[in-house]
């Protein structure tokens, strides 16, 4: 044997060795629920880069709570390499000293504790990336040592059924298993046949019942009784205003409920309108509760999601030819995908935020609060690797263009939505963005932005519609802002006279300027108006969680 | 609670008759109540939850009575701590009534 020969196989020699140390726990891949700690303790090491699945809904919660009973002083410097940090246990291992850097995309409830571990020293934010990113990195510079999942099920073999909520755990586990990685699952059980086989037993090496089933939050349901009459109005201007002029078929909504509106008058005001078929046919989109009223009405002919939805099971189930689903009949969700599809094969986004500034910045980054993005970042970027034309991308091209005598391309719709004032008065339009304050706490270089100002094509207000796309210069641009800010600080000081020329070419759209009148903005226009309205919707087959029953 | 008070200068409103309200204090709405006054102004008395938003108001309601002819009117808002876009429609709403109602 050559002396100087290289050693190509350190990862695999390490696992070995890990998986030695947890041999007297293991019978097959199974190690009991109450040896959980001890199994973590022996195949995760000092410095591992560790992913504990947390995604927007499904968490791996048994398992990420016995990692914060492990003992700081044997295993500590962990890097968390995970998409979601949602849970309390999640800010424990930091408060423990067990982990100390983090790279993530969306903190949620944990937005405020996050900010305070942060200002303690307690925890390094090395970055905060969209969902495509982080999971980019994982087969780049980030990929996982151990990863940590949910699944719904396994069987004797190892398999496992993900189910609807799959989300993350394709794109965990291939970077991880395929690397030399450990990957635990926490299951609910163990079914001596799986409904279908969503990530096959040799890419795992541990399976742990858990005592309970993994928690899933309910993200994407947004109760209809909560929907103002100026959200109502806001949503016909965005169908009216945006949706038909561009002829937008493909496309993504955020969370709130400003889109929920929308979702909730396709199948009254739109199709009102003649728009049924020419708008709104094809989203990558969570299962919405809201989304059921257009699906019944024939609205919609394809839904790819990110993630499943409480309740949502059985109408998805009933409803193959709209959503994707397996041969056992449950759908498979795949965020990495949906991502993607969103990114690539959408012409529209349309979301909303905490803060705008006077260039169209946006930002969820508050003070005392880092709640990162998520997929907005991607969602609500023009896709700049995209190739393939539609009407409405070439005729969002043509308005950024304006005549200029440069290469045609063109453009992804990006809109914003908000109301100018929040709940307490807090307004939307600021002059500067929290998030350059943000920026020095955390260390960045850069403010943590979610969408840049030159991205959005437009921003929607009760006020109107302000389209960027026509603006000739950043002075411009600002006036058409201020021209929608209604009156917060940001909207009082516009400039009244380049706000009329402004209105005068179209630049910006109030409400009668499209052919609304405001006085027709009421709920009854909502195809549904309760949670019960949505389950009558259904036929039945849609079961809202308890918290969104109150009949 | 604060009190606050416009007289605002506004084209006379041609109609008159009962009072008209639109909006309901109690689910949580902002109300408003409108009726012929004494003056050739139009008189809004503001009653709002949330203090220190006299500036955004005056606003909010020198818009109005620019949009609208309601001079001659008194009109009473509880605001229930809703936002100017609120405000301001509810306000639409309730001149839309009283005109439609009395012309």
């Amino acid at each position: 044997m050559n002396m100087n020969q290289h050693n190509w196989r350190h990862g695999l020699v390490s696992k070995a060795a890990r998986m030695a140390r947890a041999l007297d726990l293991t019978e097959g891949r199974r190690v009991a629920a109450g040896d959980a700690t001890a199994l973590l303790e022996r195949v995760i090491e000092c410095g591992d880069r560790v992913c504990v699945e947390g995604n927007n809904q499904k968490q791996a919660d048994f398992l990420a709570r016995a990692l914060t009973r492990v003992d700081p002083a044997q295993i500590h410097d962990l890097h968390l390499v995970q998409s979601v940090v949602a849970l309390p246990e999640h800010m424990a291992l930091f408060d423990k000293g067990i982990a100390r850097e983090i790279d993530f995309s969306f903190s949620g409830p944990q937005a405020t504790r996050l900010a305070g571990l942060v200002e303690a020293g307690k925890i390094h934010i090395n970055a905060i990336h969209t969902y495509l990113e982080l999971f980019a990195r994982y087969f780049i510079d980030l990929t996982p040592n151990v990863a940590i999942i949910a699944a719904e099920a396994a069987d004797a073999a190892g398999n496992l059924y993900t189910g609807p909520n799959t989300e993350d755990t394709p794109a965990i586990v291939e970077a991880t298993a395929f690397k030399n990685g450990i990957v635990i699952a926490q299951v609910n059980e163990i079914r001596s046949a799986l409904p279908r086989v969503d990530i096959p037993a040799d890419w795992v090496d541990y399976i742990i019942v858990a005592p309970k089933p993994n928690y899933i939050e309910p993200l994407f349901t947004r109760d209809p009784a909560q929907i103002s009459e100026i959200q109502v109005l806001m949503a016909m201007m965005v169908i009216k205003g945006i949706y038909a002029e561009y002829g937008v078929k493909r496309l993504n909504h955020g969370i709130g409920f400003d889109t929920a509106a929308i979702e909730l008058l396709l199948p009254t005001y739109a199709a009102s309108l003649g728009l049924k078929g020419k708008i709104c046919t094809h989203w990558a989109l969570n299962p919405h509760p809201a989304l059921i009223p257009a699906i019944e009405a024939g609205f919609v002919e394809s839904v790819h999601s990110f993630g499943s939805e409480l309740g949502m099971e059985a109408y998805i189930a009933a409803r193959p030819d709209v959503f994707f689903t397996g041969a056992d009949g449950s759908m498979r969700s795949n965020r990495a995908f949906s991502q993607t599809a969103g990114h690539y094969a959408c012409d529209l986004f349309i979301g909303s935020t905490l803060q705008i500034d006077l260039q169209g910045n946006s930002s969820t980054a508050t003070k005392g609060r880092i709640a990162g993005f998520g997929g907005a970042p991607n969602m609500g970027a023009d896709a700049r690797g995209r190739r393939h034309e539609s009407p409405a991308w070439l005729k969002a091209g043509e308005e950024a263009r304006q005549g200029r005598n440069v290469m045609p391309r063109g453009r992804k719709l990006v809109v914003q939505m908000v109301e100018t004032f929040r709940e307490h008065m807090a307004p939307a339009f600021v002059e500067r963005l929290d998030a350059w304050d943000l920026a020095q706490t955390m260390g960045l270089a850069n403010p943590p932005v979610m969408i840049f100002g030159d991205d959005v094509t437009h921003v929607v207000t009760e006020e109107g519609i302000a389209n960027l796309l026509l603006c000739r210069d950043l002075d411009e641009r600002e006036q058409a802002i201020r021209g929608v800010a209604g009156y917060t600080s940001v909207g009082l000081r516009r400039d009244r006279r380049k706000v009329d020329e402004l209105r005068a070419r179209g630049v910006i759209r109030r409400a009668e300027d499209i052919g609304i009148l405001r006085r027709e903005a009421t709920r009854d226009l909502l195809a549904a108006r309760s949670v019960k309205d949505l389950v009558r919707a259904s036929g039945g087959l849609y079961h809202p969680p308890s918290r969104f029953r109150n009949w | 609670m604060e009190k606050l008070q416009y007289k605002l200068p506004s084209s006379p409103s041609a109609a008159s008759g009962d009072a008209v309200l639109v909006g309901v204090t109690a689910s949580g709405n902002c109300e408003v109540l409108v009726e012929r006054g004494d003056l050739p102004a139009c008189v809004i008395d503001v009653h709002t939850s949330a203090i220190g938003f006299a500036p955004i108001w005056q606003a909010v309601l020198a818009d109005f009575s620019k949009r609208h002819a309601a001079g001659g009117l008194n009109i009473e808002i509880h605001d229930v701590g809703a936002t100017p876009a609120v405000v301001s429609l509810r306000l639409d709403q309730a001149l839309e009534v009283w005109e439609g109602r009395h012309v």
